[in-house]
């Protein structure tokens, strides 16, 4: 073999990069599965678990812009019960704590959203 | 005949996982067996034909030199374009592998008016061929979010950098929009320009094909048919901590793109796509250009026939006795 | 032959579209004035090569050996065990098409399979066929072929319409190195005999009587004692040129052409002078009469044979250094082969400049200096006496031979002597020169006669080229530093771009140089009178 140091190095740091994440989770000793998320304190949601959990920022979109550019502030539920649209006052009035509801899968999956860029984290949630 | 080669064979790579997960349920297969076989394959298939080129002697040190050589000490080499040192030989690697300088050089050639020869700066393909290497890099760097945890802070920056300009919702990724506008580009000047199209093989139309399966496949997930991704993350993290679990409500089209994926890796050592490892083998490049200063050893040399000055004399005596010229033997 | 050349009108209408076959099905045709003939049996027999015979390529019937194939085969086997090389540019070549229009000859002639990686191809294709998995079970849609008699006669055609110029691997993003694949692939036609005249003559030759052209020593005597007596007729002045002299302090190797063709004759008289001038205590020699290496364009082999006597007869006659002489293709092998193949020099000393004390440290290892090195070094340091103005009557471009540029990086040496001894000097368009420089079309063995058109048209670059500093800047003179293109470019220049010359920079050396006791010379060293009422004329009114 020629030039073996350096072949050599090079497999090395290719293996390396390859198995990174085995041995970075290995040496993190934290638990790799999805977190646990705080029981929501209502009995339902404005939709059915599965679709919010790929579709929830959409939702919060749609509601921002309905709210502010056409100023259509409620909405009809899924109990037929008139809700406000409202981050704040809807989502977590039943999913209470932020810390461990929102955050907990956006830190899981390295997500910055930037709802509160504007909006003021309520005290009881935080 | 090769481009339709090649369209089928990545139809036929999209269709498996998609009815074959959905209908027969083979989630475990194509989440899990398929991905690690691929893995080993492509980990170990590259390392046998990295070392395959290592074991292989480079007999002669023939750098192409782009550049004034090192001779007199007035005159100044061109320690990249022509290096004489080691350092010089890592950087002009480094320009190569990082911004392909040979690429950059290129030019079109056009006869006019059937008598002058022109030559044009022609960057397009570099411009498409550094986006597509870099945005590639970027992107599978940013999939790290999916395999470690917790999430380092590089990767955000990363991602944060990548998604600068906050457009749209998830925020776009620059690198989505990149990769696949450049693999586009390289694809359909392979179709659009009669002289690429004669050349192409198979070979080059289907990891074009494959790369843009894979782009498209994800960006599809990502901005417009969203799926539960903390579940997709505890099945990476599965993988990757060697504790594989397939957890429930993954849509078909994940498993499409994780198949493109495995399909690339395995494809990727018995190809042209090898030129990732090659490229530093080349030893036009990554050879230093002091031949005349440091002995190059042919670990093969063998002793040939040569024809002697005695046996050269012996035939031509006569004559250079009569021309008076010196002679060893008289 | 003149009679049914074609025109250059005729010529330059290149269609480089593409035709409707794909290329994997061979197709040549030997044509007229596109191929070379095959080596002569007497000399394949000379050398000891594989299976010599009588054959031309425009016959139907090779006479292929037995077993041909097979022979191929093995040797291709070997040469990918023995060759990084050729292993890394059969496998990563990915067909960007960045190389296709940067070769000479696909430029002039627009056929497809001398884009360089077409080229590649009709080797590669056969090495998937037979070396890769993927070849063996997918064959055609893998791009495998089988090696046939068809692909053969391509190789052979293809593979002697490359001048192993190396203008396609600076563009290459991976430094695929086409003279590299060209050398494999005619090593491997080499087994099963087949080669062409032109390179298996001047190998025989060379090996013979130590030059490409045959000439004896008595007759290499004559030539040099020629050039000395025509010397004192243009100068006045009585050089020595000793030959084979023992214990001089240098050996010097100048391509057999310079002392035996024009115009590459008055660089010989330029050497002469030079070296007379200065003092410098030097031999030529007739055994190792030859710096050029047609065996670089045969095999490793016939390379290391060859260019063996340069050492030999250094160490015999007891030199200290070497210096050579303008050559293009000797430059490759001097500075890239010669030590690895028949090193070490360690019976030479380092090389030191008797007149200015520069040591050539970049020749530390092969004790051999370029002579452009070596004259610039003395320019440098104000050693000689020179006149530009003498070479007034040219206005002078210069053409970068492929070897010594992308070989070595010969490049501001000779820009550097011709500066100094010329006053106008022009260069041509700049993707045309220095590491970009073109082929003059006739190197590696093509520069036949029956190969003439496919020579006027792998040269077409390089002419376009001088038209334009010839339309532009009235250049009348082609500078170069090799003997191939001293000897192709002007018939390439006459076909193109008529009233153009070719010259050598030692040759406007030797018409700048001022020589002591020199008397009143009234012509250049081409016997060229100048203008009486310049003021070159002065002195003789």
């Amino acid at each position: 073999m020629y030039d073996a140091g350096k072949v050599i190095l090079g497999i090395v740091v290719f293996l390396a990069l390859v198995t990174f994440p085995l041995w970075y989770n290995l040496a993190g000793e934290v638990s790799v599965a999805a977190p646990e998320l705080e029981k929501a304190e209502g009995s339902q949601c404005v939709q059915d678990a599965e679709w919010m959990r790929g579709h929830h920022m959409d939702l919060l979109d749609d509601w921002r812009d309905e709210v502010v550019r056409d100023g259509e502030r409620y909405f009809v539920g899924p109990d037929g019960q008139r809700m406000e649209k409202s981050l704040s006052n809807t989502c977590l009035s039943c999913h209470v704590n932020k810390d461990k509801f929102c955050d907990r899968c956006h830190n899981y999956m390295s997500v910055d959203p930037y709802c509160w860029d504007c909006h003021v984290i309520p005290k009881e949630v935080m | 005949m090769n481009l339709f080669f090649s369209l089928v064979v990545i139809a036929v790579l999209i269709a498996l996982p998609w009815l074959l997960v959905g209908a027969a349920g083979l989630d475990y297969l194509f989440g899990v067996i398929v991905p690690y076989v691929a893995l080993a394959v492509f980990v170990v298939g590259l390392i046998m034909r990295v070392l395959q080129w290592a074991r292989l002697p480079v007999p002669f040190r023939t750098p192409t030199t782009c550049g004034q050589q090192k001779s007199l000490p007035w005159i100044k080499p061109s320690r990249l374009e022509n290096p004489h040192s080691t350092l010089g030989v890592i950087g002009r690697m480094l320009l190569e592998v990082l911004f392909f300088r040979s690429l950059f050089r290129n030019t079109r050639s056009e006869l006019r008016d059937s008598s002058r020869l022109t030559y044009f700066a022609d960057k397009w393909l570099w411009a498409g061929g550094l986006a597509f290497h870099w945005a590639f890099l970027i992107v599978v760097a940013r999939h790290f979010r999916f395999f470690l945890e917790p999430v380092p802070w590089c990767v955000s920056v990363m991602e944060g950098l990548d998604s600068f300009f906050q457009v749209g919702l998830p925020i776009i990724y620059l690198t989505d929009v990149i990769i696949i506008a450049a693999l586009t580009y390289l694809f359909f000047r392979r179709i659009i320009n009669p002289r690429l199209r004669y050349i192409s093989l198979a070979a080059d139309y289907f990891p074009l094909l494959l790369l843009l399966g894979i782009a498209v496949s994800g960006v599809w997930m990502r901005y417009f048919d969203k799926t539960d991704i903390v579940g997709i993350k505890e099945l990476t993290m599965g993988l990757v901590t060697l504790s594989p679990v397939v957890p429930e409500g993954i849509s078909a089209l994940f498993f499409v793109h994780l198949f493109l994926v495995s399909a690339l890796l395995i494809y990727f050592p018995f190809s042209k796509l090898v030129h990732a490892g090659g490229v530093f083998f080349s030893p036009t490049r990554n050879l230093a250009n002091n031949n005349r200063v440091k002995r190059h050893i042919n670990p093969w040399d063998y002793p040939v026939k040569v024809h002697t000055y005695e046996e050269y004399e012996d035939e031509f005596r006569d004559v250079m006795k009569a021309a008076e010229m010196p002679l060893e033997k008289e | 032959m003149a009679e049914d050349v074609k025109k250059p009108e005729e010529l330059i209408q290149i269609d480089y579209g593409p035709p409707k076959r794909s290329w994997m099905d061979p197709t040549v045709k030997f044509e007229r004035g596109s191929y070379n003939y095959a080596a002569v049996k007497d000399n394949q027999e000379y050398l000891s090569l594989p299976f010599p015979r009588k054959w031309q390529p425009y016959e139907d019937d090779w006479q292929l050996p037995d077993g041909w194939e097979e022979i191929i085969f093995k040797g291709f086997k070997e040469r990918l065990e023995k060759y990084r090389s050729l292993r890394i540019f059969m496998d990563i070549c990915v067909r960007c098409g960045a190389c296709a229009d940067k070769c000479h000859f696909f430029i002039g002639s627009g056929d497809p399979k001398n884009m360089p990686v077409l080229r590649a191809e009709l080797l590669r294709s056969v090495y998937r066929n037979d070396f890769t998995t993927a070849g063996k079970v997918l064959g055609k849609f893998a791009g495998g072929r089988k090696l046939t008699v068809g692909v053969l006669k391509e190789w052979f055609y293809y593979f002697y319409q490359c001048t192993e110029c190396r203008r396609c691997s600076v563009f290459c993003p991976y430094g695929i190195d086409t003279a590299e694949i060209t050398m494999m692939a005619r090593e491997l036609m080499n087994l099963i005999g087949i080669s062409i005249e032109w390179i298996g003559t001047p190998v025989a030759n060379c090996f013979r009587t130590g030059n490409h052209l045959g000439i004896q020593p008595h007759g290499f005597k004559d030539s040099i004692d020629f050039a000395v007596d025509e010397l004192e007729e243009l100068t006045g002045v009585r050089v020595e040129a000793p030959i084979n002299k023992k214990g001089a302090e240098i050996l010097f190797v100048a391509p057999s052409a310079d002392y035996f063709a024009s115009p590459h004759y008055y660089t010989l008289l330029g050497y002469l002078q030079l070296f007379h001038e200065i003092g410098l205590d030097y031999t030529w020699s007739s055994y190792a009469s030859e710096g050029g290496n047609f065996g670089l364009f045969h095999s490793a082999e016939m390379m290391k044979r060859l260019n063996s006597k340069i050492y030999m007869e250094a160490k015999r006659l007891g030199v200290k250094w070497i210096i050579g002489g303008e050559c293009g293709h000797m430059w490759r092998v001097v500075h890239q082969y010669m030590d690895t193949l028949n090193g070490p020099a360690d019976f030479l000393e380092e090389p030191v400049s008797p007149f200015t004390g520069t040591r050539f440290e970049n020749t530390r290892a092969t004790k051999m200096v370029h002579i452009s090195e070596f004259t610039a070094d003395l320019i440098h340091h104000n050693k000689l006496k020179l006149d530009p103005s003498r070479n007034d009557h040219w206005r002078v471009t210069y053409h970068d031979s492929c070897n010594p540029v992308r070989a070595m990086g010969l490049l501001e040496e000779p820009r550097y002597v011709i500066n100094s001894v010329c006053n106008n000097f022009h260069e041509m368009p700049e993707n045309t020169i220095r590491e970009q420089t073109f082929c003059c079309g006739s190197g590696a063995g093509l520069g036949t006669d029956e190969n003439f058109e496919m020579r006027m048209r792998g040269g077409l670059p390089r002419a376009n080229a001088v038209q334009y500093v010839h339309d532009k800047h009235d250049v009348n003179i082609l500078l170069c530093m090799c003997a191939i293109d001293k000897a192709t470019l002007p018939p390439l220049l006459e076909y193109w771009v008529p009233g153009v010359e070719v010259g050598g920079v030692h040759e406007m050396v030797g018409n700048a140089l001022i020589m002591k006791g020199q008397h009143d010379r009234p012509t250049d060293l081409r016997g060229t009178p100048y203008e009486q009422d310049g003021k070159e004329g002065d002195d003789n009114v």
